[in-house]
């Protein structure tokens, strides 16, 4: 037996579930309350653009949006197996490439901003 | 002293006869304070000697008498009646191939243990004349949870992953290489590292932890799983950004 | 005269079986299931930066669609979900990084209590950072 590459998948998967057990409460309830009608101060669109001018803010982003969804996209592609899906590396390379694609595309839209 | 019918229903097959397993419904006489073991011996003496189960210690330590009882992994002898209610249903243990009865198949997990090299491989060779190896109390309590497993592959019948995917390792094995790795002795974790740290090692781990809550010791495998897996990726990230650390 | 014992081991299937064994396991996939939301979130809000990037008229049907009553509903339920990943994985990381003092171990509790603190002062100044009070 070899040791595995598995930390390369994990490795960013343990981060991103710390990531989001700390931080994504909060962040969904900021939306929730705007959803509700009370939408925080910063989710006005001047507020929302400044903060999302500054290049560590869109840094920031990018990693919390790619740490998120990785971690997601491995819980989804275990989860997938436990319920008798076989074709592991079919759902892995699906489920990753959304959460590499999307992390992109989150680049992409931040360099617009 | 009261006394309670209680109604098995066990599950039979006879590789000489059977193509398949099929239960058995037992009407048994029992004590109060009887154990399933206990209900199990009564069959077995009085009303069919041909059920075939193992047991030995009777009390929780030798880990032979492992069985599904109402669907889940316990030991016979630690299983008192007064918890149950109604049928109670005595299954051999999950994830195991069933050889007669309630005997499973347990060649898989004793090659498993094997591999896994469970025992100290000493950093420093000594000779008998060098006298003893030292280990401070707190050196001793880093692995010594680890050391209380009996074997009984409670674990192995709980873990839906190793009941998915009959290659991983599993919980027991791997527990049992982290308790010589943290063994202060121990200067074997590299070799134990080619099979945990593989694929069917402990990344097969999902946390479910069933495991750790099947487990008659308080052995806590997931625990020690989780740091293997901790463990072996800042090893990995280690030695794939900085290689000239290692070694 | 000793007689060939023929062994032919059965093999018991396993497909989906195990989920109803015990509650601990659809606790388990109930667990897993948050990713489900969190990544739909996340999605979400990568959604939203691209409005947010088309210009104040996009941002705000953004936020207009985000009172859709749907909307309400899966962000509670993400809500949810999402704290129920917290929890379980607070209160599993003393497992992993277990602290050894001496001759004994920190408490499991007294280190997923500190996970606790921090997430409580962190989303409280996040809020307060984000103007929501």
């Amino acid at each position: 037996m070899a040791k595995s590459n598995k930390p390369i998948v994990w490795g960013p998967f343990a981060a991103g579930g710390t990531l989001t057990a700390f931080l994504t409460p909060v962040l969904i309830l900021l939306t929730l309350l705007a959803a509700l009608g009370h939408a925080p101060d910063l989710l006005a669109y001047d507020r929302m653009h400044a903060f999302a001018s500054h290049w560590l803010v869109k840094l920031a982003i990018v990693g919390v949006v790619f740490l998120s969804l990785w971690s997601a996209a491995h819980r989804l592609r275990i989860t997938c197996y436990d319920l008798g899906v076989r074709a592991d590396t079919l759902v892995a390379t699906i489920v990753y490439a959304i959460a590499v694609a999307a992390s992109v595309a989150a680049a992409a839209y931040l360099l617009l901003i | 002293m009261s006394e309670r019918v209680v109604e098995l229903e066990v599950l039979r097959y006879n590789p000489e006869t059977d193509q398949e397993p099929h239960f058995q419904r037992y009407s048994v006489p029992c004590r109060e304070e009887w154990v399933v073991l206990d209900a199990l011996n009564h069959v077995k003496e009085n009303i069919d000697p041909t059920l075939s189960y193992r047991w030995s210690c009777h009390m929780a330590v030798c880990g032979s008498c492992g069985m599904m009882i109402n669907r889940e992994p316990r030991l016979a002898c630690k299983s008192f009646l007064r918890d149950y209610e109604g049928v109670i249903r005595v299954e051999p243990l999950a994830h195991f191939p069933v050889e007669r009865d309630l005997v499973t198949v347990i060649d898989d997990f004793v090659a498993k243990l094997k591999r896994v090299k469970p025992y100290l491989i000493p950093k420093e060779p000594k000779a008998l004349e060098d006298g003893e190896y030292r280990q401070t109390p707190a050196q001793l309590k880093r692995y010594k949870q680890f050391t209380l497993c009996i074997n009984c592959m409670l674990c192995y019948a709980a873990c839906p992953e190793y009941g998915l995917i009959p290659k991983f390792i599993g919980p027991a094995a791997i527990s049992l290489a982290h308790r010589y790795n943290q063994d202060s002795r121990d200067g074997g974790r590299e070799e134990r590292q080619e099979e945990i740290a593989a694929t069917e090692g402990v990344w097969e781990c999902a946390f479910v932890g069933a495991c750790s809550e099947v487990c008659p010791e308080h052995v806590d495998p997931a625990a020690a799983l989780q740091q293997v897996k901790i463990k072996s990726t800042i090893d990995w990230y280690l030695e794939h950004t900085m290689p000239w650390l290692s070694k | 005269m000793a007689e060939q014992m023929s062994r032919k081991p059965y093999v018991r299937a396993i497909g989906r079986e195990w989920l109803t064994r015990h509650p601990r396991y659809l606790r388990y996939l109930l667990r897993e299931l948050s990713c489900l939301f969190i990544g739909g979130w996340t999605l979400m809000m990568v959604w939203g930066l691209a409005r947010l990037a088309q210009g104040p008229e996009a941002w705000a049907a953004f936020l207009e669609a985000l009172r859709s009553p749907a909307s309400v509903v899966l962000q509670v339920l993400a809500l949810a979900f999402t704290v129920y990943h917290g929890v379980t994985w607070f209160n599993l990381t003393p497992k992993a990084l277990p602290l050894q003092l001496g001759e004994g171990f920190v408490a499991e509790r007294a280190i997923a209590g500190a996970h606790y603190a921090v997430w409580g002062l962190l989303s409280l100044l996040v809020l307060f950072l984000a103007g929501a009070f």
